[in-house]
């Protein structure tokens, strides 16, 4: 049963049948354009990375004779700054909150409605399946205005909850998709014999839903954080107050405010890129297979 | 072996087929009756589980998601300025003010030379490195980590670091400069001329990569005695892709095209930031999300954002009905919606 979750959530590295490689063919274009190829690829992926990482080192009037060169000298003082003062850490600090709740949040909802949506047989369950699939056609643009209008009648400008309660919702109908076929692949003769050992539908729920639904679960979970972490348009109409200020916004007005201080923004973008980079290359195939199985497959 | 990834990767995107023509058709999947909760005799704790399970996701949902756009559509018909209750009704003043301003047709005008760009550059690319990175070669799978990080990395990153190198004194006329090309430096921001070229160029960066993924996904389905078979009859390799592999892709490729041009009508962050509020309507590049930014919240006119909102929001339902009705309708009528959410 996991096996083959854990096959279809990473399409990409699914193994090849072992002969295949056996068939006289001429394979691809050949191996040398292959390497050319990904050269050319990584170095166009990774200059600007590597622009704005190595920029950090250098200083500013290093930047203004020769925008586009190595540090003479590898100065470490602005990543220094930037990590020692106290306003990286800060949105560093919120940012890490906002994206945990709102994943905690998404998960939690949305694997309970997934589970009714997926097992429970009522009326009216098609109607409640299509509107939460209508929510993709939503995008939180469309609603911004209203959605800051609101939050601020409920209280929640400037906090952190402003823009967790939004980012939950906004994630709710991905999440329900993806964790629906999962929580109905889940085999009914589990489901009988659990109830014949004297299980509820809660505790089947708790003990074998949960459990089996794990790698789900981490796709959808992946995703919310990322889509939280990087968000910008939310945190830009409901936080104003800079001690409240998500990593995103910080970058903003942090190159907004050392905008002669290129060196300095350079550092302070290159940090605030380090957590996410951390969590993708961690996580990469989990997020692979979640935006791959919840789009394609 | 071969077989797994592609029956089980058709179950797994079935329901986003289903649920976007469910969505669309205002019709929801029903599935065969599993578990008749009826039958155990328990008919009002199962009702009263469905609430405690639902009940949360929903609230959530239908207060943050359904409750903003309905109010959205309520606003736009008021002169608003955001405070109290809107009592100024103005009936359709501002959508008729929208579609008669200048600045707003050249907003849409950006949007779709973005949409078509995205899919004539975007597409053609990333299917070439696919079918590149679909041999077997040593690394693959850095290369794909690689290949993916632009698109991981806030879009407030990547336009802060971008417009920095595209200054007129920043790293890429730096870098031509250096080249022995200083002929060629530009003002690569605001020359309205080149600023839809210079977006495109971050736009192709940054997303690239999820298309190139998607579309190895989709040949990593593709069972490869076809193209075994075809090679040993004698067709070429560019044949083979051509009149296999391609056909075989398309419905990745339908899908990625659909999101593709839903992301475009809607692009907002990369050009917020780089262009600010004011440059990108001088510079070529304002969008119609941007215009609802700046001349909803920005300037206080919270009736008219609501109204430019609910514009925005016709055209991508518009497009995207279309789209479903002539594009995506062979997929969804079978090849890539199952019998799963049937």
């Amino acid at each position: 049963m996991t096996a083959t979750l854990e096959t279809v959530n990473m399409p990409g590295v699914s193994p090849r049948g072992p002969g295949a490689s056996k068939a006289p063919v001429r394979r691809g274009l050949g191996r040398p354009l292959g390497y050319a190829a990904a050269v050319v690829i990584i170095v166009a992926m990774l200059a600007p990375v590597a622009f704005i990482i190595i920029g950090g080192f250098r200083s500013n009037s290093e930047i203004t004779t020769d925008p586009a060169g190595f540090p003479t000298v590898w100065n470490i003082g602005n990543y220094i700054d930037v990590l020692t003062g106290g306003v990286f850490w800060r949105q560093v600090l919120n940012s890490t909150i906002a994206g945990a709740l709102t994943t905690l949040g998404v998960v939690v909802m949305g694997l309970m409605a997934s589970y009714v949506l997926a097992r429970y047989n009522f009326r009216g369950r098609g109607a409640l399946y299509a509107t939460f699939a209508a929510g993709l056609m939503f995008p939180m643009t469309v609603a911004i205005t209203p959605l800051y209008i609101l939050i601020k009648n409920l209280g929640l400008m400037n906090s952190l909850g402003g823009i967790i309660l939004p980012q939950i919702a906004f994630a709710l109908p991905t999440t329900i998709i993806i964790l629906v076929p999962f929580l109905r692949a889940i085999p009914d003769e589990i489901q009988e014999a659990a109830f014949i050992d004297g299980c509820s539908r809660l505790g089947f729920f708790w003990r074998m839903v949960v459990p089996l639904a794990m790698p789900g679960v981490i796709t959808v979970g992946i995703l919310a954080f990322i889509a939280s972490w990087n968000s910008y348009l939310l945190p830009l109409f409901i936080l104003n107050n800079q001690d409240m200020f998500t990593l995103p916004l910080g970058v903003q007005a942090f190159s907004s405010q050392y905008s002669v201080d290129t060196a300095r923004v350079l550092a302070f973008t290159s940090l605030s890129m380090i957590p996410a980079l951390l969590f993708f290359a961690f996580f990469e195939r989990r997020i692979v297979g979640g935006l791959t199985g919840a789009v394609k497959g | 072996m071969l077989q797994t990834p592609v029956g089980s990767s058709n179950e797994t995107n079935t329901p986003e087929g289903v649920a976007t023509s469910g969505a669309l058709r205002g019709a929801g999947p029903s599935a065969p009756p599993r578990s008749p909760v009826g039958l155990r005799g328990r008919a009002w704790g199962a009702r009263l589980e469905i609430a405690v399970l639902v009940g949360p996701a929903l609230i959530v949902f239908l207060g943050f998601v359904i409750f903003p756009i309905v109010m959205a559509a309520y606003y736009g018909f008021f002169s608003w300025q955001g405070f109290g209750v809107p009592t100024d009704f103005v009936g359709f003043r501002n959508y008729l003010t929208i579609l008669q301003d200048p600045t707003f047709h050249d907003a849409l005008r950006h949007n779709a030379i973005i949409v078509v760009l995205s899919l004539v550059l975007q597409g053609p690319i990333a299917i070439l490195l696919a079918l590149l990175l679909n041999q077997k070669l040593r690394g693959q799978s850095i290369i794909r980590v690689l290949i993916f990080v632009p698109y991981v990395i806030s879009e407030v990153v990547v336009g802060t670091g971008w417009s920095l190198m595209l200054q007129t004194n920043g790293a890429v006329n730096g870098m031509l400069e250096n080249l022995g090309l200083g002929a060629y430096t530009q003002d690569w921001l605001s020359n309205p001329d080149i600023a839809i070229w210079t977006l495109m160029t971050i736009i192709t960066w940054k997303y690239i990569g999820f298309a190139v993924i998607l579309f190895l996904a989709g040949l990593q389905g593709i069972p490869e005695e076809l193209s075994e078979a075809a090679a040993i009859d004698g067709a070429s390799y560019w044949q083979i892709q051509r009149l296999i592999v391609l056909p075989l892709l398309a419905p990745t490729l339908r899908i990625w095209a659909f999101l593709s041009i839903i992301g475009a009508l809607q692009l907002f962050d990369l050009v917020y930031i780089i262009w600010g509020q004011y440059v990108s309507s001088t510079a070529g590049t304002s969008t119609m999300a941007t215009y609802l930014v700046t001349n909803g919240r920005n300037s206080g006119n919270f009736g008219y954002g609501n109204a430019v909102a609910v514009v925005l929001f016709l055209i991508s339902l518009v497009v995207a009905l279309i789209y479903q009705r002539y594009v995506l309708r062979r997929d969804t009528a079978g090849a890539i919606t199952g019998k799963a959410g049937r």
